[in-house]
C-alpha cells in the first residue's frame, strides 16, 4: 500500500530525514518509536503533505502512485489520514459540521455529489457509538475546549467517518488517561481491516498493549536504525533508547 | 469650487429648503460655522494620522437631496432582513420613502427625523436630546449643519420592541455623485429594549459618501442592540458618526461589520454616566482591494463599576488597509471599572496593512483595564490541519476566517442577521461550504 524508498526531507534547509526505507502492506499495523527529536512526527508530516516540509530526495508512494507532488488534501483524498498530536481549534464549527465538509469535499473530489443527510446521521451515529462519544459533544465547537482525550477520541471519530486507506496516528497516546486510551485504542482495533493499515507513531510502549503492532521500526536521527515484531517494543520499553544510540554510533 | 465651498455656500438654500423656524435652527448655523472654521480633517491631525479623506472629496456631489426617486422592492429585497417581520425605514437618495417603509406609533416611535424635528408634540423631545452628545469635530458639525432627515426612534418605558427595525439607505445613481448626511435620534427609556439594523447601499457605481450622524440615548437598564452592515459597493464611502449616552445598569450593544465600501470610517463613542453600565463594541472587517476601514473607539467612563467590552477583528487582503484607535478614558471617580480590548488583525498580503493603536488614560487607581492587539498571518498548522482532511485550501481559508471572527459573530442576538453575515462571509471568500456556517 504505502512504499517509501530513500527519503530525505528538510525544514527551512535543515535536513531531519536522512533516508528513510518503508513499505507497509494492507491488514499490516506498524509501529514507529523513537527518541524525541527523532524526526517521528516529521515522518508524519511528510507524508500527509505538509508544505513546509521539503522533499530532498526519495519518493512516498501510495498504491503504485507517487503522491509526492500531491496537496495535502489530494493526499487525503487518495486515503491518507493523519491524527494529529495537537488538534487545532476551530471556534464556530462544529464537529459535525467539520467531518461533513470533510467527507464531501473527498467525494466532490471523486466526481460524487453529497452524501445524502439520512445517511450521514446514520453513520455519524454508528461511528461516535464507536467511540463513546455523547451526542451533545457533536454539537460543540470543533476540538475548543475538548480535554486531550476528547480530543484525541474526536480524531479517531474523524478517522472512522472517513474511512481511510492508510492511517496514521501520531503521538496518539500523549495526554490520555487509562480510560481514554483504551476507548481510543478499542475505535482503532474496531477499524482494522484487511483493507487498511496503520502506522503508530509512539514514544512509549504502553498504546501498542492496546493496538499490537506487527512491525516495530526504531527511528533514530531521522533513518530506521532497527525493525523488529512486537517485541522489540517492550525491550524498548525496559532498556530505553540509549543502546539503540550505541549501536548506531559504534 | 471645493466641496467644502460647495457646501458651506448651499446651507442658506438648503435651510430655505425646510423650515428656517425650526427650533434647531440656531444649532445648524452654529454647525455650519464650526464646518467652516475647522474644514474636513487631514492627516496632520492625529486621530486622521492613517486616514486620508482626500480621493473621496474630489467629486462634484449633489450634497442635499431635492427629488424622491423610487425602486421598486424586488430590485433591493437582498439588502433587507426579509426573512422576519420588521419596522422599516428607508431612505432613496436621502429621501424617505413611505412605500417601502413600516414606520409606526403604536406605543413605540419609528418615524423620521425630519417629522421629530417639525412637530411641536416632539419638540421635548427634540430640546433634551437632540445634538446633546454629538460632539462639535467638523465632520459632526457638518452633518449637524444638514440635519434633517434620517430615523427617529423613541421607546418610551418599560416597552420592549417586539422585532427589529431596519434602517436602510439606498442611492440610485440618478446623481453623478451624490453626498448623503443622515441624522439618526433613538431614545430608549427606562428599562426600554429595542434592536436596531443599519445598512448603505449604493446600487450603481456612482460615488456616494455618507456623514452619518446617530445620536442613542440608553435610560436606565435599557437595552440597545445596534447593527451595522457596511458591505457597499467600491465606490460608496461612508463616515459613520455614533454617540451613545448610557444611564444607570443600562446595555448598548454596536455591532459593526465592514465588508466593503472605498473608504469607511467608524467614529464610536460611548459615554458611562451612571453606574453598573455595560457597553459592547465589536467588530468583524474583511476587505481586500484597495478598501480601507477605520475604526476610531472611545468609551468614557465617568462613575463607578461599569464595564465595556472591545472585541474588534480584522482580515485584510490585496492592498487593503486598516485602522483601529481605541481610546478608554476612565476618570477618576470610575473605580472598580472593568474595560476590556481586544484588536486581532490578519493579514493575507504582503501589501495589505493595519495600523492598530490602543490609548488608554486611566485616572482611577482601583481599576481592571485590558488590551491587547496582534497581527498576524493565517495559521499554517490549522491550515494543514484541515487540508489533511481533505478540505481544499480555499475552503479550508474560509473555514479558518470565519472561525476567527466566531467570538464576535456568536453575540448577534438576531438570527437572521448572523446566517445572512455569514452568508456574507462566505461570498466575500468565494467559498460554498455545505452547511450554514
Amino acid at each position: 500500500m504505502l512504499k517509501i524508498k530513500d527519503l530525505h526531507a528538510s525544514v527551512e534547509d535543515k535536513p531531519i530525514l536522512n533516508g528513510i526505507n518503508l513499505e507497509v502492506k494492507a491488514g499490516e499495523v506498524h509501529a514507529i518509536m523513537g527518541p524525541n527529536g527523532s524526526g517521528k512526527s516529521t515522518l508524519a508530516s511528510v507524508i500527509a503533505g505538509k508544505e513546509e516540509y521539503e522533499v530532498t530526495k526519495g519518493e512516498i508512494i501510495l498504491e503504485n502512485e507517487d503522491i509526492d507532488e500531491l496537496s495535502a488534501e489530494e493526499r487525503a483524498h487518495k486515503g491518507i489520514f493523519l491524527s494529529f498530536q495537537y488538534p487545532v481549534e476551530i471556534p464556530g464549527v462544529s464537529v459535525t459540521n467539520f467531518i461533513k465538509t470533510a467527507i464531501n469535499e473527498t467525494r466532490k473530489s471523486k466526481g460524487l455529489g453529497d452524501m445524502p443527510a439520512k445517511d450521514m446521521l446514520k453513520m455519524i451515529r454508528e461511528k461516535s457509538e464507536l467511540l463513546e462519544i455523547d451526542r451533545k459533544f457533536l454539537s460543540r465547537s470543533l476540538n475548543e475546549g475538548f480535554s486531550g482525550g476528547e480530543k484525541k477520541r474526536n480524531e479517531i471519530f474523524q478517522m472512522a467517518m472517513l474511512e481511510p486507506k492508510l492511517s496514521i496516528l501520531d503521538e496518539t497516546d500523549s495526554g490520555l488517561d487509562i480510560d481514554a486510551l483504551r476507548i481510543v485504542a478499542n475505535g482503532v482495533n474496531k477499524l482494522k481491516s484487511k483493507d487498511n493499515a496503520v502506522i503508530v507513531i509512539t514514544h512509549y510502549q504502553r498504546l501498542l498493549d492496546y493496538i499490537v503492532p506487527d512491525f516495530v521500526h526504531v527511528l533514530y536521527e531521522g533513518r530506521i536504525v532497527k525493525s523488529g515484531g512486537k517485541e522489540l517494543a517492550h525491550e524498548l520499553e525496559e532498556r530505553g533508547y540509549d543502546w539503540i544510540k550505541e549501536e548506531v554510533n559504534a | 469650487m471645493d466641496l467644502k465651498e460647495k457646501l458651506v455656500s448651499s446651507f442658506l438654500a438648503f435651510e430655505e429648503s425646510i423650515d428656517v423656524h425650526s427650533p434647531v435652527h440656531d444649532i445648524r448655523n452654529e454647525a455650519i460655522k464650526t464646518f467652516e472654521t475647522e474644514g474636513f480633517p487631514t492627516k496632520k491631525q492625529e486621530a486622521w494620522k492613517y486616514t486620508s479623506l482626500n480621493a473621496i472629496l474630489k467629486h462634484d456631489y449633489s450634497v442635499f437631496p431635492k427629488q424622491e426617486n423610487t425602486i421598486e422592492y424586488k430590485d433591493i429585497k437582498e439588502y433587507f432582513l426579509h426573512d422576519i417581520d420588521t419596522y422599516k425605514i428607508i431612505f432613496i437618495d436621502g429621501k424617505y420613502s413611505s412605500h417601502l417603509s413600516q414606520t409606526t406609533h403604536d406605543g413605540i416611535d419609528v418615524c423620521l427625523m425630519s417629522s421629530a424635528l417639525n412637530k411641536p408634540k416632539y419638540r421635548p423631545i427634540i430640546e433634551n436630546y437632540f445634538n446633546k452628545i454629538a460632539t462639535k469635530d467638523s465632520l459632526t458639525s457638518l452633518n449637524t449643519a444638514f440635519s434633517n432627515e434620517g430615523a427617529y426612534i423613541h421607546i418610551p418605558k418599560n416597552k420592549l420592541v417586539d422585532k427589529p427595525i431596519q434602517i436602510l439607505h439606498f442611492s440610485t445613481g440618478n446623481e453623478a455623485a451624490l453626498m448623503l448626511q443622515p441624522r439618526n435620534l433613538i431614545v430608549a427609556d427606562e428599562n426600554s429594549e429595542v434592536q436596531i439594523f443599519e445598512r448603505h447601499q449604493s446600487l450603481t457605481d456612482n460615488p456616494v459618501l455618507t456623514n452619518s450622524v446617530t445620536e442613542i440615548f440608553t435610560a436606565k437598564r435599557a437595552i440597545v442592540d445596534y447593527y451595522k452592515l457596511q458591505n457597499d459597493n467600491s465606490n460608496a464611502s461612508l463616515i459613520d458618526n455614533t454617540f451613545v449616552d448610557q444611564k444607570d445598569q443600562s446595555h448598548c450593544l454596536v455591532h459593526t461589520f465592514s465588508f466593503g465600501g472605498k473608504l469607511t470610517r467608524n467614529n464610536l463613542n460611548f459615554y458611562q454616566n451612571g453606574e453598573r453600565i455595560e457597553s459592547t463594541m465589536k467588530g468583524v472587517t474583511i476587505i481586500g482591494d484597495k478598501q480601507h476601514v477605520d475604526h476610531n473607539t472611545l468609551v468614557h467612563h465617568i462613575e463607578p463599576n461599569c464595564e465595556s467590552h472591545q472585541d474588534y477583528k480584522g482580515i485584510f487582503g490585496d492592498s487593503a488597509t486598516g485602522v483601529f484607535n481605541g481610546k478608554i478614558v476612565v476618570e477618576k471617580l470610575a473605580q472598580k471599572t472593568n474595560a476590556f480590548q481586544a484588536n486581532n488583525n490578519i493579514l493575507l498580503s504582503d501589501k495589505a496593512s493595519i495600523n492598530t493603536k490602543p490609548q488608554l488614560e486611566i485616572f482611577a487607581d482601583d481599576v481592571k483595564c485590558s488590551h491587547g492587539c496582534t497581527i498576524g498571518q493565517l495559521d499554517e498548522s490549522a491550515m494543514f490541519y484541515m487540508r489533511s482532511r481533505g478540505i481544499p485550501k480555499k475552503e479550508a481559508k474560509a473555514l479558518l476566517m470565519y472561525a476567527f471572527s466566531n467570538n464576535v459573530l456568536s453575540s448577534v442576538r438576531i438570527p437572521e442577521l448572523k446566517q445572512r453575515i455569514t452568508k456574507v462571509i462566505a461570498n466575500k471568500l468565494g467559498v460554498n461550504i455545505g452547511f450554514d456556517l
